[in-house]
């Protein structure tokens, strides 16, 4: 609970970044920023787990497992994207998206 | 809980030793001897898969996280016959492809620990153990479908999957967030109670809809499907198809009857129109392809619709429907990408174009494939008819006869391009047609066993019944 500030600010600010997130997912050229919107994503969610578990169900400490399990999750498939960026890197010298459509249709 | 009542894990529990089997055995057997390694990945998990079969009991683990009763075991061992005809049918490629680049045992590894996060979704209690299988699930299949590593076109795939299932399970997780907010608990007994329709739930249970919908290719979903089948090695294009999406359906279908039956107003709607434009452009964009792994690509799109007529009822006929249909389409989605694969391995080839006179040079190969085709399209004497028939008979026991009438519509849209591919094989004769070629004894036992379940499943009527006895406990 943080003083003077009420549930309804903070899950404002998390939707926000969860959008932010979905645009720049779409509109992003470089695989790399597209999976740092990604993040974005996962970290608006455990957020909004932390918050709805502080503020409305204080008793049962569930929301605050799930974002563990999040963060550590996120990391695997973070760690798992940038090896087949890599691994592509090698391939074209490049990590545009425009580069990697060869498959179309 | 004693340690006995781990028992009820039994699958989870085989699976993760023989993929830890498998660990020692990379690093004890010597470079020269690996091709053993494939003929003890399949031994095991054929031993896996009988064993799945035996008796067992039923019932909650870890606080109601994790609970089996006899429908989801039934099911485990339908994804277990999948994955043991896609070994059988990989096998030579391992051997041949694989195991001089020294990857031969990841490859068992990665698709086993796929298997048990499948295992783990479909047998989940509550959201946590639900997105933890999800992840597990996905992430390795992702990891196989770049395999190829000295293509571009695999690691072209294999990220396209990669970041769309995560900005899918993103979202996901954004819906569970927002049910959690609502009703206050994770597990799915005590959401059930709960859950009200009101927008903010309905907004939740949107979002994690599509996360679902992305995993089994949904239309708005869609889109990585035909890149990442045409990309990957052909197995895990297989895989993806049959054993990823037939463990998407069933979870989606658990959930969508038990934990958010009280929305059914609300996704009876969704899954309506997205029914239909499922179906329609999973067929009209099959048409025009001549690839034959985006062509089985878009056709898999194409039956995903049809399964969401047997999702919309809602009730027990729906549940026996949905996985009767999945068993049918495991053995008959198989046996198309096996023949594929056949050839593919033979000789490069995965063009319609290649299969042009097929018949005259590779009989068998080519009834096979006609077989897999004849029941994706639903013609009676084999099974994939008494699928589709089934389903079509759930929808309109619940008076949805515009779909059913739709989905008649796409089914003959559908027969139009299977048959594209059988004209090329029986009717057209070509010069250059693929010489004659022995598949080797695992293949060729893969695709037998294939034939055989798409002749005899839709003849042996007691196992529908079967199913339809098992999915009664299902609702209480």
């Amino acid at each position: 609970m943080i003083e003077g500030i009420t549930i309804y600010e903070i899950l404002t600010l998390t939707t926000i970044i969860f959008f932010i997130g979905v645009y720049g997912f779409l509109t992003r050229t470089n695989l790399i920023s597209m999976l740092i919107s990604v993040e974005l994503i996962l970290n608006a969610s455990v957020v909004n787990f932390v918050i709805i578990n502080k503020y409305l169900y204080p008793d049962v400490l569930q929301g605050v497992f799930f974002s563990i399990f999040i963060i550590a999750v996120a990391a695997a498939e973070t760690a798992l994207a940038i090896s087949i960026i890599i691994n592509l890197y090698r391939q074209i010298s490049s990590v545009e998206v425009k580069d990697t459509e060869i498959m179309k249709y | 809980m004693d340690f006995s009542s781990f028992l009820l894990m039994r699958h989870e529990i085989i699976l993760l030793a023989i993929t830890l089997l498998l660990l020692v055995a990379e690093v004890s057997i010597a470079n020269n001897k690996k091709n053993s390694i494939v003929h003890l990945a399949i031994f095991l998990f054929g031993i896996h898969t009988i064993v799945g079969f035996l008796k067992m009991d039923y019932g909650d683990l870890f606080g109601g996280m994790f609970h089996t009763n006899e429908l989801i075991k039934f099911f485990k061992s339908v994804l277990n016959i999948g994955v043991l005809i896609l070994l059988l049918q990989s096998g030579d490629w391992i051997e041949e492809k694989i195991l001089h680049q020294q990857r031969g045992t990841e490859f068992f590894m990665l698709l086993f620990s796929s298997l048990l996060g499948m295992y783990f979704m479909i047998s989940a209690g509550d959201f946590l153990m639900f997105y933890l299988g999800l992840e597990l699930s996905t992430l390795p299949v992702a990891a196989l479908a770049a395999y190829d590593i000295t293509k571009r076109i695999s690691s072209e795939s294999g990220i396209k999957l990669i970041l769309s299932a995560a900005l899918a399970s993103g979202v996901s997780l954004f819906g569970i967030s927002i049910l959690y907010a609502t009703t206050g608990s994770i597990y799915f007994i005590e959401i059930s109670e709960i859950i009200t329709s009101n927008n903010l739930t309905i907004l939740g249970f949107v979002l994690f809809f599509a996360g679902l919908g992305f995993k089994i290719s949904l239309v708005p979903f869609h889109f990585w499907t035909a890149d990442v089948y045409e990309g990957a090695p052909i197995s895990i294009a297989a895989y993806l198809s049959v054993i990823s999406k037939g463990a998407a359906v069933f979870i989606l279908m658990i959930l969508l009857f038990t934990v958010l039956k009280p929305l059914m107003a609300i996704w009876e709607n969704i899954i309506y129109v997205i029914a239909i434009i499922t179906m329609f452009i999973g067929n009209l964009f099959a048409l025009r392809q001549q690839n034959m792994k985006r062509f089985l690509a878009f056709s898999s799109i194409a039956q995903a619709g049809f399964i969401l007529l047997g999702m919309i009822t809602g009730n027990q006929l729906g549940i026996a429907t949905v996985v009767y249909f999945v068993l049918i389409y495991v053995f008959s989605n198989l046996a198309a990408f096996g023949v594929v694969q056949a050839i593919s391995l033979q000789t490069g080839k995965e063009n319609m174009k290649d299969y042009e006179g097929l018949y005259r040079t590779n009989p068998n190969l080519s009834l096979v494939m006609m077989l897999a085709l004849f029941s994706l399209a639903g013609i009676p004497p084999v099974a994939g008819f008494f699928g589709k028939f089934f389903l079509f008979t759930a929808a309109a026991s619940k008076g949805y006869y515009l779909l059913v009438f739709l989905a008649v519509v796409n089914v003959t849209i559908s027969l139009y391009y299977y048959l594209l591919v059988v004209r090329a094989m029986f009717l057209r004769k070509n010069e250059n047609a693929i010489p004659y070629f022995k598949s080797k004894i695992y293949m060729k036992l893969g695709l037998l066993i294939t034939a055989v379940g798409i002749l005899v499943i839709g003849l042996y009527s007691p196992l529908y019944n079967y199913i339809h006895e098992l999915s009664k406990s299902f609702l209480n």
